[in-house]
């Protein structure tokens, strides 16, 4: 176990290095990291403290949080299918976040953007959760994550569409694939306290997660009170999402395809998979995000594309074999 | 002017003119007779984007769709050769004229495109009056300058305008040097934040934000964008001269002019 931590703790730590030098200025791997941590009054200082510590921050923070939020709802809901993108979560926090922009609420007061697109999250957590039911089947999941990302899209699209500025239509693709292009250290410091706050709400639920494994019943017996399991999976959901969506974007897939992969290393226990999903998330977000800035350095390739491409087959591969044992 | 006009040039001019594009709704304004012009798009009476706002308000708007165009029953249409492509064929299937202009890509195809004008409203001496004018105008500012600030234009998404844009050139006729040359733009394109910074220039020009945000427009006032500009908030620019191929770039010039002085003052 410890093993892991170390193997994924390296690889991040690794990812947010090679994020910070990775980047359309030709600028030396030393004299970066230099100008980074000395400062100075060159430009190099002001890129690398102004463009590209914020962006490896928010790839950290934010695939860090939809790794935990896809672990947290998976194990609750006991259902691999479940994640953050695919049941409308991170597209109802893209609709609070587009309303919030275009009323002028987010330019309101400053946490107005972030805690708008919780609001959205918070519904679509609701929804889902009412529509699937704690025991509900993969299928009533799945239909319900489809209706309300559906609904979200269309009304994200209509008021962007709506909107009296004629960049906004345009932005649809930004709240639908999400990207982390030209985000500054605002951006960091509006997400940061919703996220931690929800990480750390959804930390507490490992032992009860664990317990749930022996179904409800014996989780209660336990001393595990599902009641508050439940509010605390909803409101830490709705956060780490919400604040993740409101300055990226909704970014599909990371919650989907890092505790499968990470489940065979932790013993099938949801809790550990807490842990290593929000590493194994932000690993995976990091990768991504080197990958649009490789691939097409002056296109801003959307990072849903990336993070779709590689998740897709698996959520294909998951569909076939949950057909397949019968669930 | 008019009666100095060959009798045979005024019997072909078209009487019932549409424009359907920003730029030709200007300059056909700036040159048709009174009546011959009946209609010009919207857009032409949105201050952010029309130099001619009072003019173009005096005009029924269209919306640039073949349907409300045809019902008006024009002899010319004047489009841009990137207006809404369907509308413009469906016009000519139904057996109406059209004129397409092209975009003016430098400051010497603003004449050009007057030129053009005149042709197809059957003005020629009119457009050539405003031609020679406008070149007058123009020669006042194209003196040489030893001392080019560095500068770029900056716009939504991270846009820039190089040389070879007409935005570059009035950049360029103001004495200025553009960012967006040195780092390989001939034409438009994106340029990374990052690439910007590296650059270190003078000034950031960049345009007035639309009302209600946008995330597109958001970069524009990034911390590195305001690090740049250093106490130079005001270096922005209207869209409205900058767009169309017209004499009011003239204007645009001449604020930058302004501009240029302001960051060589000491």
């Amino acid at each position: 176990m410890t093993r892991l931590f170390i193997l994924l703790a390296g690889l991040v730590a690794a990812l947010f290095v090679a994020s910070l030098v990775v980047g359309p200025a030709q600028i030396g791997v030393a004299q970066s990291l230099r100008a980074l941590v000395a400062g100075g009054e060159g430009p190099v200082t002001l890129v690398m403290r102004e463009i590209r510590l914020p962006r490896a921050v928010l790839a950290l923070l934010i695939g860090g949080s939809l790794g935990l939020a896809g672990a947290a709802m998976q194990g609750y809901l006991r259902n691999p299918l479940a994640d953050p993108g695919l049941i409308g979560v991170s597209g109802s926090a893209a609709l609070g976040a587009v309303l919030a922009i275009q009323t002028g609420f987010a330019a309101g007061f400053a946490f107005g953007l972030p805690l708008a697109a919780l609001a959205g999250a918070l519904a679509g957590v609701l929804l889902v959760l009412v529509l699937a039911g704690p025991g509900g089947s993969s299928l009533t999941l799945i239909l319900a994550g489809i209706a309300i990302s559906a609904l979200a899209a269309a009304c994200t699209a209509l008021v962007l569409n709506l909107s009296p500025n004629p960049f906004a239509a345009n932005e649809i693709v930004f709240w639908m694939m999400g990207s982390l292009a030209d985000r500054s250290m605002v951006h960091v410091w509006i997400a940061l306290p919703l996220i931690v706050l929800g990480a750390l709400m959804l930390a507490t639920l490992a032992r009860g997660l664990d317990a749930l494994t022996l179904g409800e019943d014996a989780a209660e017996a336990m001393g595990i009170g599902l009641r508050r399991m439940r509010l605390t999976l909803i409101f830490g959901t709705a956060a780490v999402v919400g604040a993740s969506t409101a300055v990226a974007g909704a970014i599909g897939f990371v919650g989907l395809v890092v505790p499968h992969l990470l489940r065979p290393f932790v013993g099938a226990q949801p809790g550990r998979l807490l842990w290593a999903s929000a590493l194994g998330g932000a690993a995976m977000l990091l990768a991504a995000d080197i990958a649009v800035r490789m691939i097409l350095p002056d296109r801003d390739l959307k990072l849903g594309v990336v993070t779709a491409l590689i998740g897709a087959p698996l959520f294909l591969h998951l569909i076939y074999r949950t057909r397949r044992e019968g669930l | 002017m008019v009666a100095l006009c060959p009798v045979a040039a005024i019997a072909d001019a078209p009487q019932r003119v549409v424009s359907m594009n920003l730029c030709t709704d200007q300059l056909a304004m700036l040159l048709a007779d009174e009546g011959q012009l009946i209609s010009v798009s919207r857009i032409a009476a949105d201050p952010r984007s029309s130099a001619m706002v009072a003019q173009a308000s005096l005009y029924p708007a269209n919306s640039g769709l073949a349907e409300e165009v045809f019902l008006m029953q024009p002899d010319l249409v004047l489009a841009g050769s990137f207006t809404a492509r369907a509308s413009v064929n469906m016009l000519e299937r139904l057996g109406i004229r059209v004129i397409k202009f092209k975009p003016a890509y430098g400051l010497g195809e603003v004449r050009d495109r007057i030129i053009e004008m005149g042709a197809a409203l059957g003005h020629p001496e009119r457009a050539e009056v405003m031609a020679a004018n406008f070149d007058a105008r123009l020669a006042h500012y194209l003196r040489e300058v030893t001392l080019r600030p560095r500068a770029a234009l900056y716009y939504a998404n991270g846009y820039t305008s190089g040389d070879k844009t007409l935005a570059g050139q009035i950049l360029a006729a103001a004495g200025f040097e553009n960012i967006a040359a040195e780092a390989g733009f001939d034409g438009g394109g994106v340029i990374p934040l990052e690439v910007l910074a590296m650059a270190g220039p003078d000034t950031v020009i960049t345009s007035r934000p639309y009302p209600a945000t946008s995330r597109s427009e958001e970069v524009m006032g990034h911390p590195v964008i305001e690090a740049l500009r250093g106490a130079r908030p005001e270096a922005a620019l209207t869209d409205s001269d900058w767009v169309c191929g017209t004499p009011f770039v003239l204007q645009a010039i001449a604020d930058m002019t302004a501009l240029r002085e302001e960051v060589l003052r000491p």
